[in-house]
């Protein structure tokens, strides 16, 4: 008897005892550390930070891990993990220019207060395999400033905006509710905050692409990097009971403030227009690609002509968060025969209608 | 860092109340898909998440819970879902669908008539019905206000013109209660009449498009046809070949690379009571 879809609840337990096995790997190799890719991986802890919507580089680690380094696998397993926990309030506003800096750079101006700061980056090495760390390595300590020296860097856009060069951000009411997608349904068209929270954890690769499209003519916005900052920031929370804001925590954030094609007209001085990108941790493709998106999607905003799916909301929004996105791809693979098999009964319906031979006949040919 | 232990049936009971006022608006308005706070439940999107939270929000101890996926309870995802409400809820499970209170399934309905002391929970991918002929959320959304279902009509007229059938064989789209269209997620339209009347409340959970939709018990179900092409239930040339059923949903195994082919009961719960049923005849 043909009874290939029985024993299903043996075949899962084998699957994951399998699983296990592989992750483990060699067994004579030594067993990597939640620690060690918390320390050494660490830009894999940021993206899933990131896209998981929760700091916590231990969990990240751990899922980082139990993913075998599918870091969209890791992605789920830190929002299953999330989606469990209290949510018990917002915490205050981030104040950006507080950032104690570790890297800091301006694409429009050479010089400016604070300086121009490199910090670890990738940007000027030269892509050579170092071969030195196929083994172990303790590289030099690297130089140091005196710690009084961090002089104030205040915002790039705050410095235009005091020529009145570009627009104001519009001022929040203190009290207005915020958005928060992970517990409420997205409405189109979708408010700036609940569009931010979506970008800011929707699939870095998706983000790039479409950021990169709208360089390349899809909804052209002419960005400049006003400024990217990344560091360490404070955050804050007012306890109600207390009526005082409580130091939580610190966390570190790289943020990318776009300065784009100015807008004026109709009695309004010309100004620039801005593209706003925030992410967990350390990760300048994703805040920038953030912004270059964020700003596309103010066409409608910005009464521009949308000819570039950067530009479109609900394609934008809709698509971009992979978890979701690898879910019901993946699914394919699923048992699907119920619905074939009604296919395939339509489908001979049709081609016996159409007078097609039936197939013992071609075979017989 | 320690295993947490989790709530009863996994999600907090502040989402379940969340998800339970959607499930009453769902019932009190048929066929319409209400937004819900859907949350990243332990298992991918696509593998029934809405139809797990509907579940979770609903269960209580004292449910027995029969689970199936293509009809058949031994499928691994069925087994898979099953097991985390036996692992989370530590509720009776069955494969009996009489025995079953709650009835969570993906793409069948159970051939055995449900009762009204049960509940049809069904997963669904795509809630829209009108989805793939407008992709955009917020015309949808208008479009069902205004019942501005013409563009559906067309897309079947326009099956008709082409095959000389409406060439929609799952998913078929329906009419509830005189007003909403909906999706009866990817059940064949064999399915489709059962949905019609029917004693249990039908509950429909999108997860990843965050919809919750209910055909309330003894509520009208139309399938959406014309006149003189009046909808038509898939029919079968073959037997059931375990139990010889003529009116159940077949599914087609293929035995061998030579076009050797057989049909069996998609329903494995009503299969297996039907060759249970013919051995007792068979010995008296």
């Amino acid at each position: 008897m043909y009874v290939a879809v029985k024993g299903g609840e043996r075949a899962i337990a084998n699957a994951h005892a399998l699983l296990a096995n592989k992750r483990r790997g060699d067994r004579s190799v030594v067993e990597i550390e939640t620690r060690q890719i918390e320390e050494q991986l660490s830009l894999a802890v940021d993206r899933v930070m990131s896209e998981a919507s929760l700091y916590d580089r231990e969990i990240a680690a751990l899922a980082i891990k139990q993913a075998r380094g599918d870091l969209i696998e890791a992605i789920f397993l830190a929002r299953a993990y999330r989606t469990t926990l209290p949510r018990f309030g917002f915490a205050e506003p981030l104040d950006t220019k507080a950032m104690a800096l570790a890297r800091r750079v301006s694409a429009t101006f050479k010089d400016l207060p604070g300086g121009q700061v490199l910090g670890p980056t990738f940007d000027y090495t030269h892509r050579l395999i170092d071969f030195a760390l196929g083994e172990a390595c303790d590289p030099p300590p690297p130089a140091t400033a005196p710690a009084d020296a961090a002089p104030a860097a205040p915002r790039v856009v705050d410095i235009i905006a005091g020529d009145d060069l570009i627009e104001r951000n519009p001022q929040g009411e203190y009290d207005a509710p915020i958005a928060d997608v992970t517990r409420d349904p997205t409405e189109f068209p979708a408010s700036r905050d609940a569009r931010l929270q979506t970008l800011a954890r929707g699939d870095e690769g998706f983000l790039l692409g479409l950021g990169y499209s709208t360089q390349r003519g899809y909804g052209r916005n002419h960005p400049f990097v006003g400024e990217i900052r990344f560091g360490e920031i404070e955050v804050e929370m007012v306890v109600p009971e207390l009526g005082l804001a409580v130091p939580l925590g610190v966390i570190a954030v790289t943020e990318c403030q776009m300065v784009n094609q100015f807008k004026g007209g109709d009695g309004e001085p010309a100004r620039f227009t801005r593209g706003y990108g925030l992410v967990f941790g350390q990760s300048e493709r994703k805040a920038m690609s953030m912004a270059l998106v964020d700003r596309a999607l103010r066409a409608d905003e910005l009464a521009e002509e949308k000819i570039g799916p950067a530009q479109d909301e609900e394609f934008v929004l809709s698509h971009c968060d992979n978890v979701q996105a690898t879910g019901f791809v993946e699914h394919l693979k699923l048992p699907h025969y119920v619905d074939f098999q009604a296919e395939l009964a339509l489908l001979r319906e049709l081609r016996r209608e159409a007078g097609a031979p039936p197939p013992d006949a071609e075979a017989a040919e | 860092m320690s295993a947490r232990p989790y709530n009863f049936a996994y999600l907090d009971e502040q989402t379940k109340r969340m998800i339970r006022r959607a499930i009453l608006k769902a019932i009190a308005v048929p066929g319409y898909q209400v937004p819900f706070a859907s949350r990243e439940m332990p298992m991918p999107y696509g593998w029934g998440t809405g139809g797990v939270q509907v579940t979770a929000a609903i269960i209580g101890p004292d449910d027995v819970l029969k689970v199936i996926d293509q009809g058949a309870d031994d499928t691994t995802n069925a087994v898979s879902i099953r097991a985390f409400f036996a692992k989370t809820a530590d509720v009776a499970t069955t494969t009996d669908t009489t025995e079953a209170t709650i009835i969570q399934t993906r793409h069948r309905v159970p051939e055995t008539p449900l009762t009204g002391d049960q509940i049809l929970v069904y997963q669904v991918p795509i809630p829209e019905p009108l989805r793939f002929l407008e992709p955009r959320e917020s015309e949808t959304r208008t479009m069902h206000a205004l019942a501005e279902y013409g563009v559906m009509h067309v897309k079947l007229y326009e099956d008709i013109a082409r095959h000389g059938h409406i060439a929609t064989t799952y998913a078929y789209p329906a009419r509830v209660a005189g007003r909403y269209i909906m999706d009866p997620s990817p059940i064949p339209k064999f399915d489709n009449p059962k949905l019609d009347d029917c004693p249990a409340l039908q509950l429909f959970g999108a997860g990843r498009e965050k919809r919750i939709y209910a055909i309330p018990p003894f509520t009208r179900v139309v399938s959406l046809d014309f006149e003189d092409y009046p909808f038509e239930r898939t029919k079968f040339d073959a037997v059931c070949e375990f139990c010889g059923a003529t009116d159940s949903f077949l599914d087609e195994v293929v035995t061998d690379d030579k076009g050797g082919r057989m049909f069996v009961c998609s329903d494995t719960d009503y299969c297996e009571k039907r060759r249970a049923a013919n051995k007792k005849d068979a010995a008296e």
